[in-house]
């Protein structure tokens, strides 16, 4: 690990950091410009690294025990003083245990509350189906008023956090638990909520993903090329939610042929979203959702999880591969264009 | 308890602490404090009171066992091996890929697992059905669940120690390990939930106070429970986080950290030291 301590980490830190780390460091940041940034957790100070807020700032830090609905309901209340507060567990307390109070208490409400939920999906894949989260996108996405984001990685993450300041409602960031390889070297792009993000060119296919997704894309995408000759076209749909329609139609509309890929159930997740924009389209196109196949996954360590359920660049080349081998139906009776 | 089978039940509990040590060692993660804690009250459930049958684990006359605190799986799965549930060897694939031993309980997979627990607060709600269904069936099994203290700050265990007490649930018999730690720090410190053996009496339910380590102690607690009528019986043990390994005596850093090798080395040989004198 690193000797940075504190608030502060640099591009260099970030190859060796955690988003949890990289997430706690920036609110710290955050916190000596904004004096409205109040963090909350239940017993996940360190877990969740919410801790170098909480070195930094004690005076504006509360943790209300293990115990994640109080911490949603103190959170909505101190929203409705005026304040923007953090609050950070793990991504299943966050979304389920406490799912009731987020909608009620803060989304409903539209409070600027910010929700920075770690060990999403199956990145703490050891600790068993408990400590698991692959519905989070699906319940958060489904709560008017809620933005919905999944870094790709620990610089995004960053990005993420900063700018989810300037939504003026509730806001739910999904990070990992583990050291996930950096997509990005540096902060020095252009990163907006709601734009998504062309990671490799491409004209024969697309492939959308979020989180760990989209390094593993980007890489896939390299060997296809490579190996296939084929030009795939990666988009880092980071925000899930309002999604980027504009991007999912030029990739209709380019190459016809898509892929997404993300860590959590292929129902109700970043999958749900795209093909309800490519339906309303009224174009026709070769789709496939690539995540967890409605079931609850097995355990092991995350890396080894990502490639049993082929979530890793191989899994992603054979997911294209088979989609490339799909013929358009042809429709005798369509009288289309 | 007479002295014979005191020394077993002693030497049963060091073994249970060896195979928490190396179950975690193995999975390189896990939670040894908190398992060890609660070691003796375990043996003490499995080795003398409760009506279980390794060999048919699913008989419906059998005690319930529930572990609330359900990260403390590492204490629960080396009892069940120690009984004869699971074989001592599977203990070393503990989190591992496409091992049944999950990093928390899992009702689905393990053979002796009541119910499905990690989530804290959500054991004891499950605790209090079963007992209900043992008014209801007329069965008369027992029903025993162990509590973190941290977990007290869960709501939803308050709105079981009412039910419990509502509907006089006398076969339910719950333990507080009062290690005084969780994940960040000291429960007094993080949010305190004391005065806490107050809080249940004012609940409702019969309320005995004892050194968690002690295991005449254990024995005599629970012998009292069954014989209490109308009231469940909250047992509040008095205990030491990492019981029985000197570097992880009362640190809240050993909550959810694997020992290295050397680490591993140096509490299997206190614990061994420990039996050594024990001289069975
Ligand atoms: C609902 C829920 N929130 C958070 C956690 C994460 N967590 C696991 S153990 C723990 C601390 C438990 O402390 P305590 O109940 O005192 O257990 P013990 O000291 O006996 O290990 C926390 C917060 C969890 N497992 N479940
Ligand atoms: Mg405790």
């Amino acid at each position: 690990m690193t000797a940075v301590t504190g608030t502060n980490w640099t591009a260099y830190d970030a190859a060796t950091m955690t988003a949890r780390e990289i997430y706690g460091r920036t609110l710290a940041q955050m916190g000596k410009t904004n004096e409205k940034i109040v963090g909350v957790t239940a017993d996940l100070s360190k877990t969740t690294a919410i801790v170098h807020f909480e070195k930094a700032f004690p005076d504006r830090f509360f943790n209300v025990g293990i115990a994640e609905q109080n911490m949603m309901g103190i959170a909505a209340g101190l929203a409705k003083a005026g304040l923007i507060p953090f609050a950070s567990t793990m991504a299943v307390f966050a979304s389920m245990r406490a799912g009731e109070q987020v909608r009620t208490d803060i989304a409903y409400q539209n409070l600027p509350v910010k929700i920075i939920a770690t060990h999403a999906g199956i990145s703490f894949g050891h600790a068993g189906t408990t400590h698991h989260c692959t519905e989070d996108i699906a319940i958060m996405k489904s709560m008017a008023n809620m933005t919905v984001i999944c870094p790709a990685d620990g610089i995004e993450t960053s990005k993420a956090v900063r700018a989810c300041i300037d939504v003026p409602g509730p806001v739910y960031i999904r990070i990992g638990r583990g050291f996930e390889p950096p997509v990005y070297e540096s902060e020095g792009y252009n990163y907006k909520i709601g734009k998504a993000i062309t990671m490799h060119e491409g004209t024969d296919f697309t492939i959308i993903a979020c989180g760990i997704a989209v390094l593993q894309s980007i890489q896939a995408a390299k060997t296809l090329k490579e190996q296939d000759g084929l030009s795939v076209r990666v988009v880092n749909m980071h925000t899930i939610k309002p999604i980027d329609e504009e991007a999912i139609l030029d990739a209709v509309k380019d190459t016809r042929r898509i892929l997404t890929v993300e860590e959590h159930n292929i129902i109700g997740g970043l999958g749900d979203s795209v093909a309800s924009v490519i339906a309303g389209s009224g174009k026709g196109c070769i789709f496939k959702k690539h995540g967890l196949y409605d079931e609850y996954a097995t355990i092991g360590y995350a890396e080894d999880l990502y490639s049993h359920y082929g979530l890793d660049a191989n899994g992603i080349i054979g997911q294209v591969r088979s989609m490339m081998g799909m013929e358009f139906e042809a429709d005798e009776n369509w009288e289309d264009e | 308890m007479e002295q014979e089978l005191l020394l077993k039940l002693k030497r049963k509990a060091a073994d249970v602490r060896k195979n928490i040590i190396d179950a975690v060692f193995s999975a390189g993660s896990g939670h040894p404090g908190g398992s060890l804690s609660c070691a003796d009250i375990l043996t003490v459930l499995y080795f003398k009171h409760m009506n279980v049958n390794p060999s048919a684990p699913k008989d419906p006359d059998r005690d319930r066992f529930v572990l609330s605190k359900g990260h403390a799986s590492p204490v629960l799965y080396s009892v069940l091996a120690e009984k004869g549930y699971i074989p001592k060897k599977d203990l070393l694939t503990f989190r591992q890929a496409d091992s049944y031993l999950e990093g928390h309980p899992s009702l689905k997979d393990v053979p002796g697992v009541d119910m499905t627990t990690g989530s804290l607060g959500q054991g004891i709600c499950a605790a209090c059905g079963m007992a209900q269904m043992g008014k209801l069936d007329k069965r008369g099994y027992r029903v025993y669940a162990i509590l973190g203290d941290g977990e007290l700050q869960e709501g939803q265990v308050w709105e079981a120690m009412m039910y419990a007490a509502h509907y006089k649930l006398d076969n339910l018999t719950a333990f507080l390990d009062h290690n005084g730690l969780q994940i960040d720090g000291d429960i007094t410190k993080v949010m305190s939930p004391e005065p806490v053996a107050a809080k249940f009496e004012a609940f409702g339910w019969n309320v005995i106070i004892i050194d968690g380590h002690d295991m005449n102690q254990i024995d005599n607690a629970v012998e009292k429970a069954k014989k209490t009528k109308g009231k469940p019986t909250m047992i509040v043990a008095e205990t030491v986080k990492g019981k029985g390994v000197s570097y992880m005596e009362n640190q809240y850093g050993w909550h959810g950290k694997a020992p290295n090798q050397e680490q591993r080395d140096k509490a299997i040989a206190e614990i061994d030291a420990y039996i050594e004198n024990l001289g069975v």
